[in-house]
């Protein structure tokens, strides 16, 4: 059990130390691809051990449960599509001297270091820990999003590191607290941030050191899921990053990050009852999605519209949070995987737009879809995903979310938030349209397609139009998680 | 060994110390004298474990404080002042957003509040380390001020290990520190994190020529 626990982290951390000694090749570009559908398969092994309760590994340092293999399974999809794309991606930069060796060589160390810090992230059991390796994602991805050298990179990467690590370290200072307050809940300090003496000691914490904890905690993870009021990171960050990593910043980066929230919930609701952090997150997830909603209405660059998209969602996902639910968990965790796919389909493909015409303007790129069939279906499929169009699995977890609110007496929350998705539905229809359908302009540039991109594409799209027809075993995974998380029925 | 009264003294001395380093790295523009007033913050915050140590006549705190006293007061500062610019509009903080004698009130409201919000983690526990814990809120505030107000990128960084430097020194005064594992993962990912800054900071300087934040002004909706 603890070797099932240990892989997810231990297989990309391989792939990082050989891409340190070997540089950027073909082998260590596989071994790191190898290394996300491991972290995959391993999640997949744990699904059906975990409905019964958590497992336990290395002492009790990791912890594996119904959210943990969710996740895991969120990072092993998205990550072994990013990484698979990567290949094809550097590969072709390196050939048009948009990146040089040394660049490719420190982005083949720092894609799997990723993977590994979310891994950890999700399968630790101290929330001390959890908290270490969500910070080590911002040290990680620092340079990846400032691999393209420019100016505008500079500028993300800079605003991308002060902020997040700012906030992250908000939430350290509530992880303190919280430490402080089950101590004198009489745990030992060994295990006191242990997640399951938190919840075994959760009603003896001290009600007025847990509710500023747990303000300080909402804010800080909430920087990291690109939640207001740190929000201002994210579009400039998801922008310059190099396509694949942005897939992954999107795709799961952000989910990681609100799922250390759900875990610090399952706690604090213990401790505070459920109003306290309802509230919060139902402040925080509407102004996010107005926010998303009011700057999708105003873009002109395909990659930061695809970002605000994801604080859209993100936004969602923290009302549904806040609905509590048993109902509105488990479809948070379906919307969270189906965006995660979605949103990389998206991503991946924009950056072969991106470097067919050097620009990343929505008024730059008409016709995509007679021009590159392949693209083309891949941007309508990952676009018709994140705007909830049936057959699509976010149709569904939209439908269940809006169940699971109206159950929760919160309509006029979800009047509110139908409102905002409707204007960033229109939004993402007006784009992309102007993008994909219409004459291509006569000079327009071929657009590459390396093969592991299109083989990325074309997983993609089998697997969103598979999810969207069942979610199959997942909706158990996704039930057990939201009851393992005390989510009420 | 020492008696309660005088343990009780020296925390408020350090306390006081790293709050004052704080205030005058509000007050100071030269960049250099900022970094070293970080450095003299860092030798307050390795003193907390320190004098818990020998009061209480054990090894564990000793261990930390000198790890600390190595990377705060000696580590971190090095790689800021290495990222101190050469050229003679570097090496000051320029106009900034707000003046010194607003900076310096407001910097006195902050403490205010600090004391303020703290109160519910005095109640649980009063301490005499606990009730120092004020003190290293407010440096938290000052921090976050610091770094909203300051226009150098290196400014910035000096802020975000202040911010640092009291969030450790807030798990030093109210639980004697967070579990070693924690504490060391803390430690590298900040580390890391100053690292980062100060490499970007040097690629500022070739690609704009300088390191005035005001120049990050490309990337807007």
């Amino acid at each position: 059990m603890s070797i099932l626990l240990l892989v997810p982290i231990l297989a990309p951390l391989t792939a990082t130390a050989l891409a340190a000694l070997l540089g950027w090749r073909r082998l260590t570009a596989s071994v790191t691809v190898f290394a996300a559908l491991a972290v995959l398969v391993a999640g997949a092994m744990l699904a059906l051990r975990v409905e019964s309760g958590a497992h336990f590994g290395v002492g009790h340092l990791l912890r594996a449960d119904s959210l943990s293999v969710t996740m895991l399974l969120v990072i092993g999809t998205v990550g072994t599509l990013a990484t698979w794309a990567s290949v094809g991606y550097i590969d072709d930069e390196l050939h048009s001297g948009h990146t040089d060796r040394k660049s490719a060589h420190l982005y083949g160390v720092l894609l799997p270091l990723f993977l590994a810090a979310m891994a950890l992230a999700v399968l630790a059991n101290n929330i001390g820990v959890m908290w270490v390796a969500i910070e080590a994602t911002t040290v990680a991805t620092a340079f990846l999003v400032g691999h393209h050298r420019t100016r505008a990179a500079l500028e993300a990467t800079w605003k991308y590191v002060v902020i997040c690590s700012v906030g992250i370290a908000l939430a350290f200072l509530g992880t303190v607290l919280l430490y402080f307050a089950s101590l004198h809940a009489g745990a030992s300090s060994a295990h006191a941030l242990d997640i399951d003496t938190l919840l075994n000691n959760a009603p003896q914490l001290d009600p007025d050191v847990t509710r500023l904890a747990a303000g300080l905690l909402l804010l800080g993870y909430g920087a990291k899921a690109g939640l207001v009021p740190f929000h201002t990171w994210l579009a400039d960050a998801h922008s310059q990053a190099p396509a694949p990593v942005s897939a992954l910043m999107s795709g799961v980066l952000l989910s990681v990050a609100f799922a250390s929230l759900l875990r610090v919930k399952s706690v604090v609701d213990l401790t505070l009852g459920a109003g306290f952090l309802r509230t919060g997150l139902l402040v925080v997830g509407l102004l996010t999605l107005l926010i998303a909603a009011s700057l999708l209405v105003v873009q002109t660059d395909f990659k930061r519209m695809l970002a605000y998209s994801s604080m859209e969602n993100m936004g969602l996902v923290a009302i549904a949070a806040a609905a509590g639910t048993e109902l509105a968990i488990a479809a948070l965790l379906l919307h969270v995987l189906a965006h995660g796919i979605g949103k990389s389909l998206a991503f991946l493909a924009s950056g072969q737009l991106q470097a067919a015409h050097n620009s990343t303007a929505i008024s730059a790129v008409t016709g995509v879809l007679t021009r590159s069939r392949l693209i083309g279906v891949a941007f309508v499929v990952g676009l018709a995903v994140l705007i909830g169009l049936p057959p699509f699995a976010m149709f569904a977890s939209e439908l269940s979310i809006s169940r699971a609110l109206a159950g929760a007496n919160l309509e006029w929350i979800l009047g509110a938030a139908l409102v905002l998705m409707t204007v960033a539905f229109s939004a993402l229809v007006r784009n992309g349209s102007r993008m994909l359908l219409g004459q291509p302009a006569p000079d327009s540039p071929t657009i590459p397609l390396p093969g592991t991109v299109a083989a990325a594409l074309i997983t993609g799209i089998v697997l969103s139009v598979a999810l969207g027809l069942s979610a199959g075993p997942l909706t158990q995974l996704f039930q057990s998680a939201a009851t393992q998380l005390g989510a009420s029925q | 060994m020492m008696t309660q009264a005088t343990y009780a003294g020296v925390l408020d001395l350090t306390v006081g110390a790293f709050l004052l380093a704080a205030v005058l790295i509000v007050w100071r523009r030269e960049l250099s004298s900022i970094v070293h007033l970080l450095a003299w913050q860092g030798a307050a915050l390795a003193a907390i474990p320190l004098a818990e140590g020998i009061y209480r006549g054990d090894a564990g705190p000793i261990v930390v404080g000198v790890v600390v006293l190595v990377l705060r007061a000696g580590a971190l500062p090095v790689l800021l002042l290495q990222a101190v610019g050469t050229a003679d509009t570097e090496r000051r903080e320029s106009t900034p957003l707000v003046n010194t004698t607003s900076s310096l009130l407001i910097t006195a409201g902050l403490t205010i509040l600090a004391y303020a919000v703290t109160r519910p983690i005095i109640a649980l526990n009063p301490a005499p380390a606990t009730r120092a814990v004020p003190a290293a809120f407010a440096v938290i505030l000052i921090a976050v001020f610091v770094m909203v107000s300051r226009r150098r990128a290196l400014s910035q960084a000096v802020g975000f290990l202040m911010l640092d430097n009291s969030i450790t020194a807030t798990a030093f005064l109210i639980t004697g520190g967070v579990p070693l594992i924690v504490e060391l993962g803390a430690s590298l990912d900040v580390l890391f994190a100053v690292f980062v800054l100060g490499v970007l900071t040097s690629r500022m300087r070739r690609t704009f020529g300088g390191t005035d934040l005001d120049q990050l002004r490309e990337l807007r909706d």
